[in-house]
């Protein structure tokens, strides 16, 4: 089981994924934890939600992180195409509000493969494009037996994979060693 | 005998120079005034002549003003333009002479000693300063003289000029205070009988000096010449443009690009020069049509390496509509820092640079204030514990602690309706439009508000914060004001 995560994660570097779902911003922060460098990470100015860096702590250190406001989608694309072609940024994370077109999608692969730099869009159900390379669905699980100071346990499904099979795992991020776990799912 | 050049100066006051500045960018027919507040009063500040001979005066309230003259038209006072202009005046007076330094807050001092015979003589280059100032609309009483004591005393008590070696005899008739003595000695000479400067000039010296110190004669002498004194001209600030005229107009943007590069190339051996970096860059196009186009670049971090710059360029260039042609080019550091040149070291920062180029361009893009980054902050409310920060301008700080798990999404407080008014977290509860029932519940963690500081959404007094887990997996940062009693969600865990 674990060797089939570890095909499917980390994601495959210079490529462009998708995560969708509620527990989205879960992965993102797990896979800036995986990466050196800074890490860009693009949302639109009107969302009233704003992300809390202490919160990131827990997963790295929010002193690599630069946040870019941008105005609207369009705007967000230019500066996810910009930096992942720059290669400056190892990793960067994208908050999409509406659907992507397949040509979008393909842009940002291309640049993401001339920059060698990896690129996640955080998607609402239903708005990824084709041109991803894998798309996750992250949701939040109770588990009675956490630790309260214990990150959410989710449930993270592959729902596309170009280079793979789908599945899904359980898995829980180590707060003290800063590591991710698989869980194996609890009975009913 | 050999007794060198006589020293001549010449000052310049402009008595109205607040209000000569705004005529001149709009002029007005009638009284005029410029207004400013001073303890909470609505003064005079500065007024033209025909507000002087309506009875008007500087530092009278401008209610009063307004009642003696109805038709009184005012403009609020800005006096750092006042110096901007006072400056510009100054830089035109280096057409006399060299060495020009500035007189107070409205006036110029000017040593033209050996300077005159290029204008015809004394005589003639007063006359075209005073021509070319009430030219440009500009009021202004000249003195010249031996010293610079005697000029100003010249130009502010009954303008004309003192011939060389006779400063005593021009200077005789006029009243003691036009030695730059303080308004206290003035009065307290009038007292003595000593009323003009030559009464002071023929008084024993020994007494003066023991009744009002040492610095009444040494105006004296000054303003005579048996003292010298200084005058500190300005230095030019340094001027970071360049530019470039081209025979042929161009269009074609690779053409641009290359005038560019050479321009940059001489602009940054001027900000090398002086240990500077340029923080923006403004480029400046003029076209055959004598329009012209502009390309502003603001970098993430002083630069002056113009192969580093260019490609920063290259996005503006290609904006620009070139019409016809362009036939000139302008590029000027409008706004620059420090950089001292560092010591080259074995560690590359060829990824920082990278960044910072990176951070440029999608600041072209996007404003330079809209990329960010997060610093610490010391405060226990949780929308106050970090600041946003334009990552251009400051430095990644990594002193992140926090002691309890904090939420990765924060949020305007969203209240629980129909949550019961309890201190006890509710059971079941309705959030965006989805129905969560409690698993657990951790907490309260008490948080008071910081009574320091004004914050509106902390009106509500202390709140208890509780970790909720629930069923569908979501957990949430939950608070409860017991001053105020209700339940608010302000935060998602990851």
């Amino acid at each position: 089981m674990s060797q089939d995560f570890a095909k499917s994660f980390p994601l495959k570097p210079a490529r462009v994924h998708e995560a969708s779902g509620p527990g989205n911003a879960t992965l993102a922060a797990i896979c800036a934890a995986g990466v050196q460098g800074p890490v860009l990470w693009i949302r639109d100015a009107w969302r009233p939600e704003s992300i809390n860096p202490l919160g990131l702590n827990a997963f790295f250190d929010p002193s690599r992180l630069l946040v870019a406001q941008v105005k609207d989608q369009i705007e967000g694309l230019a500066v996810a195409e910009e930096a992942l072609r720059d290669s400056a940024v190892p990793l960067v994370i994208q908050e999409i509000s509406e659907p992507l077109s397949l040509i979008q999608g393909r842009r940002l692969q291309l640049s993401a493969k001339a920059g060698k730099s990896t690129g996640l869009c955080l998607i609402s159900e239903g708005m990824g494009s084709n041109a991803a390379e894998s798309r996750w669905h992250c949701a939040p699980l109770f588990d009675p037996f956490s630790e309260p100071a214990d990150s959410t346990l989710q449930r993270w499904e592959l729902i596309k994979n170009k280079s793979g099979t789908l599945r899904s795992w359980h898995v829980r991020w180590d707060t003290a060693s800063r590591r991710l776990h698989l869980v194996s799912p609890a009975g009913e | 005998m050999f007794d060198g050049i006589q020293r001549r100066v010449v000052s310049i006051w402009f008595p109205r120079l607040a209000s000569d500045r705004v005529l001149r960018m709009r002029p007005i027919e009638g009284p005029f005034a410029l207004t400013h507040t001073l303890g909470n009063t609505n003064r005079i500040y500065c007024l033209n002549s025909a507000a002087e001979h309506l009875g008007l005066s500087r530092g009278m309230p401008f209610s009063d003003a307004r009642a003696f003259c109805p038709d009184l038209q005012s403009r609020p006072a800005d006096p750092r333009d006042d110096l901007r202009f006072q400056h510009a005046l100054r830089r035109w007076a280096v057409r006399y002479c060299p060495w020009v330094g500035l007189e107070d807050e409205d006036g110029l001092v000017l040593d033209i000693t050996g300077t005159a015979h290029l204008f015809g003589g004394e005589a003639e280059l007063l006359m075209d300063m005073r021509q070319r100032l009430s030219r440009a609309g500009i009021g202004a009483r000249i003195g010249l003289g031996d010293s610079r004591g005697a000029a100003w005393a010249l130009a502010r008590h009954g303008e004309g000029s003192a011939p060389i070696g006779g400063a005593l005899d021009a200077l005789k008739g006029l009243p003691v205070a036009a030695l730059r003595l303080e308004e206290k000695t003035a009065t307290a000479l009038g007292r003595l009988g000593l009323r003009s400067i030559g009464d002071l000039a023929n008084a024993a010296r020994a007494p003066l000096t023991r009744r009002f110190g040492p610095s009444l004669l040494m105006r004296l002498d000054q303003a005579l010449g048996y003292q010298p004194e200084q005058i500190t001209p300005l230095k030019d600030p340094p001027h970071y443009g360049v530019r470039m005229t081209l025979p042929e107009p161009i269009g074609i943007s690779s053409d641009v690009l290359a005038g560019t590069e050479r321009l940059l190339v001489q602009l940054c051996a001027k900000l090398k020069a002086r240990e500077t970096g340029a923080r923006i860059l403004c480029l400046t196009l003029r076209r055959v049509d004598q329009d012209s186009q502009q390309v502003e670049l603001r970098l993430a971090r002083p630069m002056r390496e113009a192969a580093r710059i260019l490609p920063l360029f290259e996005r503006g260039i290609s904006d620009v509509d070139a019409g016809y042609g362009i036939d000139q080019m302008r590029l000027e550091a409008v706004q620059v820092e420090p950089m001292p040149v560092q010591q080259l070291s074995h560690v590359s920062t060829g990824s920082k640079d990278r960044l910072d180029d990176l951070i440029t361009r999608i600041g072209t893009r996007i404003g330079l204030e809209n990329v960010q980054r997060f610093l610490p902050a010391d405060s226990h409310i949780p929308e106050r514990s970090f600041l946003i920060a334009p990552a251009a301008y400051s430095m990644p700080e990594r002193s992140w602690v926090n002691i309890r798990p904090r939420p990765l999404h924060i949020f305007p407080p969203n209240p629980l309706l129909g949550a019961p008014e309890t201190p006890i977290p509710p059971k079941h509860f309705r959030w965006r439009r989805m129905s969560l029932a409690t698993a657990r519940s951790t907490g309260p963690e008490r948080i008071a508000p910081e009574w320091w500081l004004e914050e509106d959404s902390w009106r509500s007094g202390v709140r208890d914060y509780w970790v909720i887990e629930t069923r569908q997996g979501r957990r949430l940062w939950l608070f409860y004001t017991p001053q105020n009693p209700g339940w608010f969600v302000q935060g998602e865990f990851a």
